[in-house]
């Protein structure tokens, strides 16, 4: 195939990737977007293989077929309370394909450059290496956190901002050393020592950032798989891989600003991680602490019987207990009921961005009655009954009320405005951020303890 | 200990202080009831009802009085008109009376009663603290007032509340103003907005504002500032200046609304004036004014207490008996109130009150202790909403506003270390580079653009379609894969593997989680 054509493929394949993400923006046609991701995959695919450039056909079909194959079982076995570890492990394999294919081009005797051209090709395999290791070891340890391989609390070592600065001086350093290397390959070493000093970085960086805060981290993740796909591309002179490794690194750069705004949390103060270490005692200190009122199942569903508008707020603890089988089924015997019940989704409830909306939406809740916090937030005032269930700081009244509290600001869904508030606890454990919970000691606020899912096929036993 | 429930003697009186359903609730807490025969009949409640559920029914008013330890009863005790004596003389020496006392207007009641040795609760007087919205039975009459206020002056407003474009031509909606948006207002916004009038509303307490507005109704303000909360969550008299800036207002809406619901009360003083009779002439004919502090003195000056009339075309209603009007309704939540104090007076649930002054719901309402007065009570701390909560949320809102806007100078000195350093880049670098630059820059923009319109609902499949994309470093491992060198192979063939595992894997499970999402 000429290159002009080739060229062409990749035009058409862009094209087709940017149709694919703004398909997305509904979720009528958001099938139809990942169609056309796929064809622009297969077009960009195709038309490489078949360029002058490639050979070894035989060893890239084999390697797609061994590789595809354990992609399809992979993404048909996943559950969808996994999803977050699944998209982080995925992060890891572009990250260590990037550090890779860096290395594999600055060692190919055929790639060969000349001055201020030379220079640039090297900065490019540096930075390109550079954040593929750490996209790789930092998505290592998400899913090991994740998969709760690697305890979630965030590990803080003592100096850890300078052992970072250190770390980055180091590799800027080793970056001098591996451009004045004289011959082809003589930059080895340097680019080896700073290899691994980026894999310690992204471990250290992930480590240090708790369980509750990896929908940033995600999406941070995600974000710097992009990059390094398109610095592999400026690496490569291959526009498509730049067009695209910078489609998905702003995509990943937007989607950690949304989740930092939704905490109301820099998205440098959420990276140098540690959050919920210092706040906690202070809070516990200021903590108001009451009388909660405990009910019963049948309680809960009897409240839920009398309400005429009821909204659901699911937190991480729905997706710990798999209880959203048992929720959705709540929801139809409600509505069947002639009960209106609609869902707050709080932008960062979950370990991943989106996350419960996937949870709800694979127990068929219709999304139409799943809306995002800022559209259902007033509507709690004339709400009946609004049930929490396992969210605890995104529930949190004192994020509105107490200036003191280590998440003051932080946009929260109000559902003590509600008649009464149901909360689904296992028990009076503070969450994520340490703070203790206002909102269970108010007096319109009901708490149900056990187990989400239990308590959830409780309730709609004592419906029937 | 035994609970008597006599008849209300007051003309045209419908309530009863207990139902069938709240006696087996006060038997579950111990005590015997009696109930006078036909206490109930007005409010549909009838003596067999009343015996099924466990009362004894006794015909002598005499009799019931003086075998009753406790007493309940609506209307604070009168003269009764068939023995012609007053009902203080019947209560028992030392005997509890529970009822409406107003303390403050009847000094001659409270001499009588204290005469009687008697424990008197005044339902009037429980404060307004949260704990005690459940026994707050001004709360539940005044909610019944605002209703039925709303529908006598339905009754006598000879136009729809909603409007209508029929064949015959359109009807315009009715303009309904209520002032004073306490439970009474309140509810009466509620059933108003619900027969389909435009509803305002007005009150001094501006931190009434966010419930007019969601019961619906518009929020009349005035320019002038005066926080109008007094203590215990009612309202307060008003500064001169903000009354003439008051007024003002009424006499403007006057002129442009069909009907005028009053419910402006101040505790233990008259009534304001707050409609002069002037501003009742400026209405429409066949407008209407109902008044719900006509007992107070009335809100408007033409009203006429208890009395229905008309003047200069304008129906001004002054019933005082509007929770009476809907009596069993009424009966039910009153019942209840009493119910939930007689709770709290018998925490050993053994048919025994204690009159704990400790408890501040209690002491509130004791009036009169074993012929003691106690009343007026220290006055409630917790005003229902507090007064000042504005720092808080102030400065809550602060950082996020600091974040999203630097200021313009910041931007644009951002914007020109950006270019300079571009323009240096330029300089030295080859073309080639710069021409995949654009492209570069040009993405982001393309990416920025088109991510912010994805529905957050859809972020998950946002980043596993984007993983699966970004597994086009495929394309660069494919590049090199034929390189000569042995290493160079097999790392781009790992590499291939790999990003096969994200490109296949990434897209099959968007495609499996997009499947989910249905309506």
């Amino acid at each position: 195939m000429p290159a002009g054509v080739v060229t062409a493929s990749y035009i058409v394949a862009s094209i087709l990737f940017i149709l694919s993400l703004g398909g997305l923006s509904h979720q009528e046609s958001a099938r139809r977007g990942n169609v056309y991701g796929i064809i622009g995959m297969a077009i960009a695919i195709i038309a490489t293989i078949s360029s002058d450039r490639v050979s070894g056909l035989g060893l890239i079909i084999a390697m797609m077929a061994i590789g595809a194959t354990v992609g399809f079982i992979v993404a048909a076995r996943v559950q969808m309370t996994a999803m977050p570890q699944l998209v982080a492990m995925l992060h890891s394999f572009v990250g260590l394909a990037a550090v890779l294919v860096g290395f594999a081009n600055y060692v190919d005797p055929g790639v060969q450059y000349e001055g201020a051209e030379e220079t640039i090709h090297e900065v490019e395999i540096y930075l390109g290496v550079f954040i593929g290791a750490i996209t790789f070891t930092g998505s290592v340890i998400a899913f090991g956190k994740l998969q709760a391989v690697i305890k979630s609390a965030p590990l803080i070592l003592p100096a850890r901002h300078w052992l970072n600065l250190a770390g980055l001086l180091v590799c800027v350093w080793l970056g001098a050393e591996f451009l004045d290397a004289e011959s082809t390959g003589g930059g080895l070493i340097p680019l080896i020592i700073m290899t691994l000093i980026a894999f310690a970085f992204g471990v250290h960086m992930v480590m240090a950032i708790g369980g509750a805060d990896m929908p940033v981290v995600i999406s941070m993740l995600n974000s710097y798989s992009g990059w390094a796909a398109a610095a592999t591309g400026f690496m490569l002179s291959n526009d498509l891989l730049i067009v695209t490794g910078a489609l998905v690194g702003s995509s990943g750069a937007i989607l950690s600003y949304i989740m930092c705004r939704a905490m109301n949390r820099r998205f440098l103060a959420v990276i140098m991680g540690g959050f919920g270490t210092e706040g906690g005692t202070a809070a516990a200190a200021a903590g108001d602490t009451g009388e909660v009122t405990a009910v019963s199942a049948e309680e809960t569903a009897e409240l839920l019987q009398g309400a005429k508008e009821v909204i659901i707020v699911p937190g991480y603890g729905m997706a710990v207990a798999h209880a959203q089988h048992a929720v959705s089924e709540l929801t139809q015997k409600l509505r069947s009921a002639g009960v209106k019940v609609r869902y707050g989704i709080h932008p960062v409830a979950g370990r991943m961005p989106g996350h419960m909306n996937v949870l709800l939406a694979e127990a068929k809740v219709p999304y139409d009655i799943v809306l995002e916090m800022d559209e259902i937030n007033e509507d709690f005032p004339n709400t009946d009954v609004a049930m929490v269930i396992g969210a605890n700081d995104i529930v949190n009244p004192s994020a509105q009320e107490d200036p003191n509290s280590p998440i003051a600001g932080m946009p929260v869904l109000e559902v003590w405005k509600a008649g009464t508030a149901i909360v689904l606890k296992r028990s009076m454990a503070t969450g994520y951020a340490g703070v203790d919970n206002p909102l269970f000691y108010r007096e319109n606020t009901r708490m149900l303890f056990g187990d989400a899912k239990d308590s959830i096929e409780a309730v709609v036993k004592a419906l029937d | 200990m035994r609970i008597g429930v006599p008849k209300e003697v007051h003309a045209e009186e419908r309530r009863v202080a207990t139902t069938p359903d709240v006696v087996t609730q006060l038997q579950d807490l111990g005590f015997s009831v009696a109930v006078e025969a036909g206490a109930g009949e007005a409010a549909k409640f009838s003596d067999d009802a009343y015996r099924e559920a466990g009362a004894e029914i006794v015909s002598d008013v005499r009799e019931l009085w003086a075998q009753s330890d406790i007493v309940l009863k609506v209307r604070p005790p009168e003269l009764h008109p068939e023995l012609g004596e007053p009902e203080t003389g019947l209560l028992r020496e030392g005997g509890t009376l529970i009822s409406f006392i107003w303390p403050a207007q009847n000094p001659e009641l409270m001499d009588a009663l204290v005469a009687r040795r008697a424990t008197v609760l005044a339902m009037d007087s429980i404060p307004r603290i949260s704990r005690a919205q459940k026994m707050d039975a001004l709360s539940s009459m005044a909610n019944i007032a605002g209703y039925r206020a709303v529908v006598e002056a339905a009754h006598h407003f000879g136009r729809f509340f909603t409007g209508q474009i029929t064949a015959a031509g359109k009807v315009p909606p009715a303009k309904v103003l209520i002032i004073g948006a306490g439970v009474a207002g309140l509810a009466a916004i509620g059933a108003a907005g619900s027969m389909g009038a435009i509803v305002r509303a007005f009150d001094t307490r501006p931190e009434v504002k966010e419930q007019v507005e969601s019961m619906g109704a518009e929020f009349l303000e005035l320019e002038y500032e005066e926080e109008g909360s007094g203590a215990g969550g009612y309202a307060k008299e008003m500064s001169q200046a903000f009354i003439d800036a008051e007024m003002a207002l009424f006499r403007e809406q006057a002129r442009d609304v069909d009907i005028i619901i009053t419910t402006a009360l101040i505790p233990g003083k008259p009534a304001p004036r707050l409609i002069s009779a002037d501003m009742v002439e400026s209405m429409r004919h066949g407008s209407v004014v109902v008044d719900l502090a006509a007992e107070q003195g009335g809100n408007c000056e033409l009203t006429e207490p208890g009395q229905v009339v008309v003047k200069h075309g304008v129906t001004l209603i002054g019933h005082t008996d509007l929770p009476s009007r809907l009596p069993t309704q009424s009966s039910q939540l009153y019942a209840t109130n009493l119910r939930h104090l007689l709770t709290d007076l018998t925490a050993e649930k053994d048919g025994n009150i204690v009159v704990d002054m400790e408890d501040e719901a209690i002491r509130g309402a004791t009036v009169i202790k074993e012929g003691e007065v106690t009343w007026p009570p220290p006055p409630p701390k917790i005003s229902m909403t507090p007064p000042k909560p504005k720092p808080a949320p102030a400065a809550a809102e602060a950082p996020p506003i600091e974040v999203k806007k630097p200021s313009a100078w910041f931007t644009m000195g951002f914007m020109a270390v950006g270019i300079i350093a571009l323009l240096a880049m330029g300089s030295v670098a080859p073309p080639a580079f710069m021409s995949h630059f654009i492209v570069f820059v040009l993405a982001i923009f393309v990416g920025y653009q088109v991510i912010w319109s994805v529905t957050p609902a859809l972020h998950t499949p946002l980043i596993s379609v984007t993983n699966a994309i970004s597994g086009i470093i495929i394309i660069g491992a494919i590049l090199q894969i034929g390189a000569p060198s042995g290493i160079v192979v097999f790392l781009a063939a790992v590499s291939v593997l790999i990003a096969t595992v994200n490109v296949a894997g990434g897209f099959l499970v968007t495609q499996r989680m997009l499947k989910m999402f249905r309506k």
